[in-house]
């Protein structure tokens, strides 16, 4: 199963442990975690389920295309990455 | 200062003890944003917004004073809501920007403004959150705009003390609404304001009027003082009709503004040069204070830096205690002054926080 993997920024907030989901796609993927772990999902994503703006999120070693609809495929032994943008202030 | 006084920083909630030493302390959310605070008046919980800016915005509440917070669900808009034309993404909160109590008779009722412009309504302490569709689909919203960010935004929440059902409403830019019936039916109001920033005919169009921000009387709520964009107006009918407050030295022009908590002729603002250059006049900061209605101010500076001061002063960064003496201001580059005698004289707290979008007065016994 994909392995899921959440930047350190995220650990000052709310626990974002490491897991093994199901899924093909991104968003199969995400699903799949905000069901383990519910308050994760407005980290992520926004209100309408958009990737957030400063929120990037990797399958492997690319980033993800489709930060809208979150289709971008997944297979099993796929890494999903979970970084925060680099921002300034 | 016998009340606490609490800051909502771009780094920070910090508070400010008020029979201890005066030195702002971090209370929670040290590097993280805080957008807005309240006191609950009616259970004293503690309620913080934030602007994690990566992980987007967050509503905590805390039942003793600060020393815990638990995550509540934020304000948030249904999932699958549609744009409303091409230009419009679907929407999605970016900034809770105010929070406000409903009324004594309404436990658990709370609101929140936001970017994009839409109000929130609570009835369970913020556990869960539903939109006021009555307001986001008025058919004036496509007209609004944003004063300062993207999307317009609804800064002000006036909540009449004497029925919670009668609201007032400010939006950067969509203007003055009024609700009696708790957000379920709005009329426009905010005629007689002016908005020199439109072409000549829409100048006195009130659905696209920037109030910086509202400030209620609460003993008299139908006078409504408004700090606008172009200049301070008052409104003696709450916010239907506005008349504006012209030979205001050294400027009209701010964000903040303060109404005296019993004396309605009674209100506070904090000066800078213009739209376009958002500095104290002459680098001299002073409050202003007029006791007549707007007939005359005071330019009130004792205390408070003469000379280079380059401190702006945000819309509800400037707090005024239940009796109308005690009053504190915070700025954008992090200075803080507190003063005890109506703003007669003013102590500087700290002139190193970080850059501070309010300041509120509240008790954590």
């Amino acid at each position: 199963m994909p392995h899921v993997t959440f930047t350190a920024n995220l650990q000052r907030h709310l626990d974002a442990p490491s897991l093994e989901v199901g899924g093909t796609s991104v968003g199969e993927v995400l699903e799949a975690v905000f069901a383990q772990k519910p308050r994760l999902r407005s980290y992520i994503v926004d209100d309408q389920g958009r990737l957030r703006r400063h929120v990037n999120l990797f399958v492997n070693s690319r980033m993800i295309a489709d930060r809208t609809g979150l289709g971008d495929a997944v297979r099993p032994d796929d890494e999903v990455f979970v970084f925060q943008a680099l921002s300034g202030g | 200062m016998a009340q606490d006084l609490f800051v909502a920083t771009r780094k920070g909630l910090f508070v400010v003890d008020g029979e201890g030493p005066a030195l702002p302390r971090a209370i929670g959310f040290l590097g993280d944003p805080v957008s807005a605070f309240l006191q609950d008046p009616r259970d004293g919980c503690f309620y913080a917004a934030l602007n994690l800016g990566h992980f987007g915005v967050k509503l905590h509440r805390s039942e003793d004073g600060g020393a815990r917070w638990t995550e509540l669900p934020a304000p948030a808009f249904p999932v699958g809501m549609a744009a409303n034309g091409e230009s419009e993404k679907a929407p999605s909160v970016s900034l809770i920007w105010t929070l406000a109590a409903g009324g004594d008779e309404q436990p658990g009722r709370l609101w929140a403004g936001t970017i994009p412009g839409a109000l929130f309504r609570s009835d369970d302490r913020g556990e869960t959150w539903h939109l006021v569709e009555s307001l986001w689909n008025q058919p004036s919203r496509p007209e609004w705009f944003g004063g300062g960010y993207d999307d317009p935004g609804i800064h002000s929440i006036c909540v009449d003390p004497r029925d919670g059902d009668r609201l007032i409403v400010g939006i950067s830019c969509g203007g003055v609404w009024r609700s009696e019936d708790s957000g379920g039916s709005w009329v426009l109001g905010g005629k007689g304001l002016a908005a020199t920033y439109m072409p000549p005919d829409r100048v006195d169009d009130p659905t696209i009027q920037d109030p910086h921000r509202l400030a209620v009387c609460p003993t008299a709520p139908e006078t409504v003082w408004c700090q606008h964009h172009c200049g301070i107006f008052r409104s003696d009918d709450g916010g239907l009709h506005f008349v504006q407050i012209t030979d205001v030295p050294p400027s009209a022009f701010g964000f903040a503004v303060a109404a005296h908590p019993q004396d309605p002729r009674t209100a506070w603002f904090v000066p800078a040069v213009k739209d376009e250059c958002r500095v104290p006049v002459d680098g001299r900061l002073v409050v202003t204070r007029t006791r007549d209605g707007g007939a005359s101010f005071e330019s009130l500076a004792q205390g408070l830096p003469q000379e280079g001061a380059y401190d702006l002063v945000y819309r509800h960064a400037l707090d005024i205690d239940a009796e109308g003496r005690a009053l504190a201001m915070g700025s954008t580059t992090g200075g803080l002054w507190v003063s005890g005698d109506g703003g007669e004289s003013w102590r500087l707290l700290s002139a190193h926080l970080p850059p501070i979008a309010q300041v509120s007065f509240a008790d954590r016994s």
